[in-house]
């Protein structure tokens, strides 16, 4: 099939790719561009494990095209804060929230969808916004109690 | 996965150029709006087009306009965009609280309000609010446009009246003419991001006439005149239940599948549509169970 070129911004930074019309945005990113975070897991839509950021809205990857990406820009989570972790994933990290962590990356891009626009977000609305990632872990108390009560600007527990 | 299956991807400007892929691939492109359904179909062989069309750069398609007591919602409009949009809030709190039950915020980011009814599966979550508001669906095809009423877009499991050579442009919603009020209620298996089990949509009108749409439970969205007209002007008592029970084992054709089995549907079903009721009935006069509030 005639291949697709895109250019695109993948954390802040630009790309130019020739895509075939079915590669997923998941494969492209984990295999053409070398980022891991976004993981392979229903391949469905089910999970959210494969999580990114597009245009700042949290999407899942493994349905959609990468040739749909042209023009846009993807966010996963290398590229939230490239230094080191946001304090949100401080925050987490501090509180133990995540155990295998391999709902990590998409639990933190919904995070960070969330709190972008709405800094105190009632229980109700941190489960609603993680509502489509599922962790077979930890039975989400303390990812949501982490996202109710952020503390984002000093990066300490209270 | 990798998707096996090989198609050539578009994404044209404009309609005409659109509608003009549609007839060079003689029905046998797909149209891609948010992907939800169609990638995963694609990946399971359920569909295998030549080419896939992306509406989504195609200005007037983006469109969510209120004009003339219509709300038309363009065929890339997601239901995120419809959650947030004030308009729809003030005018149509019904689809919001419906709009919220589809599937989860990540899906909605990208899934569109056209794309689910276009899908056409029983359990689609905007079939029976569609018809309940007495929603158009507006299409284009080689041969021009045509307005569908939604009663009669829906054909069977994954089939709608749509030709596979016409694109939907938007669906026109009426706001009704005197003060009303909604209610979806959604069974799933657990909250959060499910499938419907059964469903039920409810528009009360003031003057006496309540309209009731069923989902999840036949082959397609189902409107029932029957209990329309069988509740009209009659006022909202325990009395009525014998009745309705009758009247629901009568309108809905439920199957057993891997969600819920037949008997289970049919009698959540009965349920469903007396929380529905006793709630549209106290918001009609203001009061009962804020929007987005769950009844089950
Ligand atoms: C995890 C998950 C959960 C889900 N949960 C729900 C749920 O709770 N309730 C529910 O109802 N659905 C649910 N769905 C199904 C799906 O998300 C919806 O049906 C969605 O609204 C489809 O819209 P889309 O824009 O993604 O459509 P697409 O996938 O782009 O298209 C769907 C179909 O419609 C056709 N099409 C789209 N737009 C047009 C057009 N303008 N003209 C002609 N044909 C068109 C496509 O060719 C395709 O066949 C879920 C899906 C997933 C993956
Ligand atoms: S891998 Fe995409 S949602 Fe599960
Ligand atoms: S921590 Fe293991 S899946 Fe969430």
């Amino acid at each position: 099939m005639k291949k697709i070129n895109i250019n695109f911004e993948l954390n802040n930074e630009g790309w130019n790719l020739d895509v075939e019309p079915s590669d997923t945005l998941l494969e492209a990113v984990r295999d053409k561009m070398g980022v891991k975070s976004p993981k392979i897991a229903c391949d469905r839509g089910d999970c959210g494990a494969c999580t990114v950021l597009l245009d700042n809205k949290a999407v899942r990857s493994c349905l959609i095209l990468a040739a749909e990406i042209d023009g846009h820009k993807i966010t996963t989570v290398e590229g939230l804060c490239p230094q080191e972790p946001t304090p949100l994933q401080k925050h987490f990290a501090r509180n133990n929230a995540f155990q295998c962590g391999f709902c990590a990356p998409g639990m933190i891009l919904a995070a960070h969808e969330l709190l972008q626009n709405n800094q105190k977000p009632s229980r109700e609305e941190v489960q609603e916004a993680i509502s489509g990632n599922l962790c077979r872990c930890t039975g989400y108390e303390k990812i949501i109690e982490c996202m109710v009560n952020p503390d984002l600007k000093s990066g300490e527990d209270k | 996965m990798a998707i096996s299956h090989q198609f050539e991807y578009h994404r044209p400007p404009t309609f005409g150029e659109a509608m003009k892929l549609i007839a060079d691939y003689k029905g046998r492109a797909s149209v891609l709006a948010g992907g939800t359904d169609l990638v995963n179909w694609i990946k399971e062989d359920f569909l295998a087009p030549e080419a896939v069309i992306d509406i989504k750069n195609i200005p007037e398609l983006k469109k969510l306009e209120y004009s003339g007591n219509t709300l038309s919602v363009g065929a890339a409009v997601t239901f995120s965009e419809m959650i947030d949009s004030a308009r729809v809030k003030e005018l149509f709190p019904l689809i919001v609280e419906q709009s919220q039950v589809v599937a989860c915020h990540g899906v909605r980011n990208r899934a569109t309000m056209v794309g689910n009814i276009c899908s056409g599966v029983p359990c689609c979550d905007s079939g029976p609010v569609l018809m309940v508001y007495d929603a158009v669906v507006h299409v284009t095809g080689p041969k021009g446009e045509r307005k569908i009423p939604v009663m009669e877009w829906f054909v069977g499991p994954k089939k709608t009246s749509r030709d596979p050579m016409e694109i939907v442009t938007k669906i026109d919603i009426p706001v009704p003419t005197v003060k009303n009020a909604g209610c979806y209620v959604k069974l799933g298996r657990y909250r959060g991001e499910d499938l419907a089990q059964a469903s039920v949509a409810l528009l009360a009108l003031e003057g006496g006439e309540t309209r009731v749409a069923f989902g999840s439970v036949g082959p397609t969205p189902i409107r029932s005149r029957e209990i329309e007209e069988f509740l009209k002007g009659r006022e909202l008592t325990d009395s009525l239940w014998p009745d309705l029970d009758k009247l629901v084992e009568k309108t809905i054709a439920p199957i057993s599948d891997l969600r819920a089995t037949k008997e289970y549907r049919l009698h959540m079903t009965k349920i469903m549509l007396k929380r529905g009721l006793n709630a549209v009935c106290k918001r009609l006069v203001g009061t009962g169970p804020a929007y987005g509030s769950s009844l089950l």
